[in-house]
């Protein structure tokens, strides 16, 4: 296959082969016997779930696990990749998704890290300057003495790079680097991307957005439980056989919602002013309006204050000013547990954080949020039965994967984690819902499953708050978009009207935001 | 009372603060270093009394208190080393580590002075100062400024030195990575475990003189000489922001406030229990100092959290 691709260059030798790698973890096989190879000017991407192997491969490639079998040679000699900074001197680099970039010291200081003696004086001049030609020619702009804890996560990203080209690597692995970004901002990484291979630089892409794989990638290898599934080129898969490849059985990717007529407003928020984790006002007076029957989606770039606005409403964060309504009924200074009372479940963004206690059992986190009312407790006591009967039941009716309901929380996937989340919040008798980042880091079919049961709830007569950054899924699922940008509405848009490039556009700012004022 | 507002009084009670605030400036100066490199150390106090003792004792036997100076700085050195391997290499929970140390110090130091001292004897002091002519000639700006022993002006010395390291040089730039976000700095070959340990070592060879200027000033070692300027040091390195300039700005309030209430009490303005209560001062401004400061601006992200490359 790769013969086909190298047509206009007959011969080009591999910057990259790993060949065999297997590497076991205890209980697991992280990867087992894989190959994969990257030729110099090509991206070749790699593709899974979580827990297919991905990362542990590019940890190996990066020198942060060594291989229980299996060699590694680049430009064609035999290497052993011992800590980063061996992958770093051998000329592989890697974008990390959670940037490796200290906030507190300045661009220029990062790049500087690791470069002089330690009892040398510091010169960052030469660094600079330098830092401005690798800008100028990869179109990365950054301000060399910009900090790091100012910058967008753009910007961040651009310096991670830099970082990278300033250590002249010539094979960079990038991380799921869209996962941060808006839209535009992805066009701009791509044609950097593009640069770098016209430079002759191999990368290594990951990413699990189907789109995204097609447009950039010469070459996809695909990986699902610690095995090669499939290597493909763009040119011969579709967004369908890549899935199949990943999950191995057909994923539907498009949903039809049913027609239906919609209900009172349930969910009311009016001129919501709500602050931030730096006491900065986080949200500038929002005003949103769910029905019952439709789903609302919230898209938006991470950190737009779409987290302030989830725990604003179920009164986990302190509101400035503002109303919130639910079911009609005005809410003063919300509590989590009146706001429950009122009819409105939550499944927060972070699983393991905020929606369950990983220490607890199964069914324990189950009934988390009926555990001190009938007919969980009797008496003042816990009805042990009641709580088994409960989680059995619940198990069962929501498919998740457990041993038992004894088991440790912790110990499943995220995928059955967050269907006890799920399965713990819908089922009540709740009117609506805030949904928060529901499919976040979980494997396709459990994010399916999720998606399946989102729309039980809609044909149910419930009022549905969708906060997601996963703008496919909120494209997918919504009646209705409402975009977020620091902390206001840039637009509302209804499912038929919105396309990508129009909400990318609002995501990123683009645009008049609405006042305080309008409705 | 008036009588008390003379500029003999006030020149005089400023002057001894700067001399109190010399043990807070060092031990606090070393620590801030430790913190900006991600390793908080809660036994200066235990270092600052093995240093003290070592120091006192070295005088008292040898005669020379510049050799008892000497054995401060290497047994805080040493303490470094077991610092070092007690948190970098075995990745032990700071905080409670700390803890050990002081109480090792404390219990270590009073066993040593039980066995090989006994009973209280007086050890020559550290009496190298600027020559008397320079005092005489600058008046009361001279007496505030040039009367006091060699170690006070190097210990404000420092506070330059320290903000020079920290800024311009390559450890400091290391240092700082290193507290922030080890794991970045690791990726680019700044090795974390020799940084913290670098840190370390000054921090508690800085503890070391700090006990050793306490001991050397008064020529004198009791159990628990320091009585808790070790903790007061620490606090002062989140009163000064982790800076060398705040901390220098700590330690100075800190001194002039015990020479103050020193003063008060020699002037007769205090007395009985409620000197005994102003003699709390420095401990209650500790208090109100962490709860105004506690928003811990500046705090080093990584401070207290063991390396380890599990990626």
């Amino acid at each position: 296959m790769s013969s086909d691709l190298a047509a206009p260059m007959p011969v080009l030798r591999p910057m990259l082969e790993m060949r065999g790698i297997t590497k076991r973890f205890p209980g697991v096989v992280a990867n087992e016997d894989i190959d994969f190879t990257v030729l110099p000017g090509r991206v070749h991407t790699l593709l899974g779930e979580n827990g297919a192997g991905k990362s542990t491969l590019v940890k190996i490639l990066y020198g942060l696990h060594q291989p229980d079998k299996g060699e590694i040679s680049f430009d064609g000699s035999p290497v052993s990749i011992g800590s980063p900074s061996a992958a770093i001197r051998t000329g592989i680099g890697m974008i990390h998704q959670h940037f490796m970039l200290v906030d507190t010291l300045t661009v220029a200081e990062n790049v500087a890290l690791g470069l002089g003696k330690p009892l040398s004086i510091t010169n960052l001049g030469p660094i600079r300057r330098r830092i401005r030609e690798v800008a100028e020619e990869f179109g990365l702009h950054v301000d060399p003495d910009a900090y790091i804890w100012q910058m967008a996560v753009g910007e961040r990203q651009r310096a991670e790079i830099i970082k990278a080209l300033y250590r002249n690597v010539r094979l960079l692995v990038l991380d799921e680097p869209t996962a941060v970004l808006t839209p535009p901002e992805v066009t701009d990484l791509f044609a950097t991307l593009r640069q770098l291979t016209a430079d002759g630089r191999g990368l290594v892409f990951i990413s699990h957005k189907l789109n995204e794989v097609m447009e950039i990638s010469d070459e996809i290898t695909v990986l699902r439980d610690g095995k090669v599934s499939g290597h493909t080129t763009p040119a011969e898969s579709t967004r369908e056989s890549l899935a199949m490849m990943m999950v191995g059985r057909p994923v539907e990717f498009t949903r039809t919602l049913s027609e239906q007529a919609l209900g009172e407003p349930k969910l009311e928020v009016r001129n919501l002013r709500v602050r931030g984790d730096r006491g900065e006002l986080a949200l500038h007076g929002v005003n949103i309006d769910v029905r019952a029957g439709e789903i609302v989606g919230i898209v938006g770039v991470s950190g737009n204050g779409q987290r302030e606005l989830a725990e604003g409403i179920v009164g986990l964060r302190e509101i400035e000013s503002g109303e919130i309504a639910l079911n009609g009924k005005l809410v003063r200074t919300p509590t989590p547990k009146q706001v429950r009372s009122m009819g409105l479940a939550y499944v927060p963004e972070e699983r393991m954080k905020y929606g369950s206690i990983g220490e607890f059992t199964v069914a324990e986190n189950l009934v988390l949020v009926d555990h001190d009312r009938p007919p969980i407790v009797r008496s003042g006591l816990l009805s042990l039965s009641s709580i088994d009967k409960r989680s059995k039941q619940l198990v069962s009716d929501y498919s998740i994967r457990t041993p038992n309901t004894s088991t440790l929380t912790r110990k499943l996937s995220g995928g059955n984690i967050q269907k006890v989340v799920i399965a713990r919040e819908f089922s009540g008798n709740a009117e609506m819902l805030l949904v928060a980042q529901p499919t976040r880091g979980i494997d396709i079919g459990a994010a399916e499953y999720i998606h399946e049961q989102l729309l039980i709830q809609r044909s149910q007569g419930k009022a549905i708050l969708l906060i997601s950054e996963d703008l496919d899924e909120v494209m997918a699922l919504s009646d209705r978009l409402v975009v977020m940008y620091e902390g206001s509405i840039m637009g509302r848009i209804s499912r038929e009207e919105a396309t990508i490039e129009q909400v990318g556009l609002l995501m990123s700012g683009v645009g008049e935001p609405e006042g305080a004022a309008a409705g | 009372m008036s009588d008390l507002f003379t500029v003999a009084i006030i020149t005089a009670t400023l002057a001894s603060g700067i001399r109190l605030a010399v043990p807070f400036l060092l031990a606090s100066l070393g620590e801030a270093v430790g913190q900006r490199a991600g390793v908080l150390n809660l036994g200066v106090e235990g270092v600052m009394l093995i240093g003290a003792y070592a120091a006192y004792y070295t005088s008292l036997e040898s005669g020379s208190a510049a050799f008892g100076l000497l054995m401060g700085l290497v047994v805080g050195f040493a303490m470094g080393l077991v610092y070092a391997f007690i948190t970098v290499v075995m990745h032990a929970e700071q905080g409670i580590s700390g803890i050990g140390i002081y109480l090792f110090g404390l219990g270590f130091t009073d066993l040593l002075f039980q066995k090989q001292v006994g009973t209280p004897k007086k050890a020559n002091k550290l009496e190298v100062k600027p020559p008397d002519w320079l005092v005489e000639n600058t008046g009361r700006a001279g007496e505030l400024l040039f009367s006091h022993t060699v170690l006070i002006y190097v210990a404000f010395l420092l506070v330059p030195i320290v903000y020079w390291l920290m800024t311009k040089t390559t450890f400091g730039l290391n240092v700082r990575a290193v507290g922030e976000n080890p794991q970045a700095a690791d990726t680019l070959g700044v090795s974390v475990n020799g940084v913290r340990t670098a840190a370390i070592l000054f921090g508690n060879t800085m503890a070391g003189l700090a006990g050793a200027a306490l001991a050397l000033e008064i020529g004198f070692f009791q159990q628990n000489l320091t009585a808790g300027r070790g903790f007061i040091a620490i606090a002062l390195v989140y009163f000064g922001a982790w800076r060398p300039v705040g901390v220098m700005s700590g330690a100075l309030l800190f001194g002039i406030v015990s020479s103050t209430v020193v003063t008060l009490q020699v002037h007769g303005v205090i007395s009985g229990s409620v000197s005994s209560i102003a003699h709390m001062a420095p401990a209650v401004l500790t208090v109100i100092v962490l709860v105004v400061v506690s928003r811990r601006i500046g705090q080093p992200a990584a401070l207290t959290k063991p390396f380890t490359r599990d990626g």
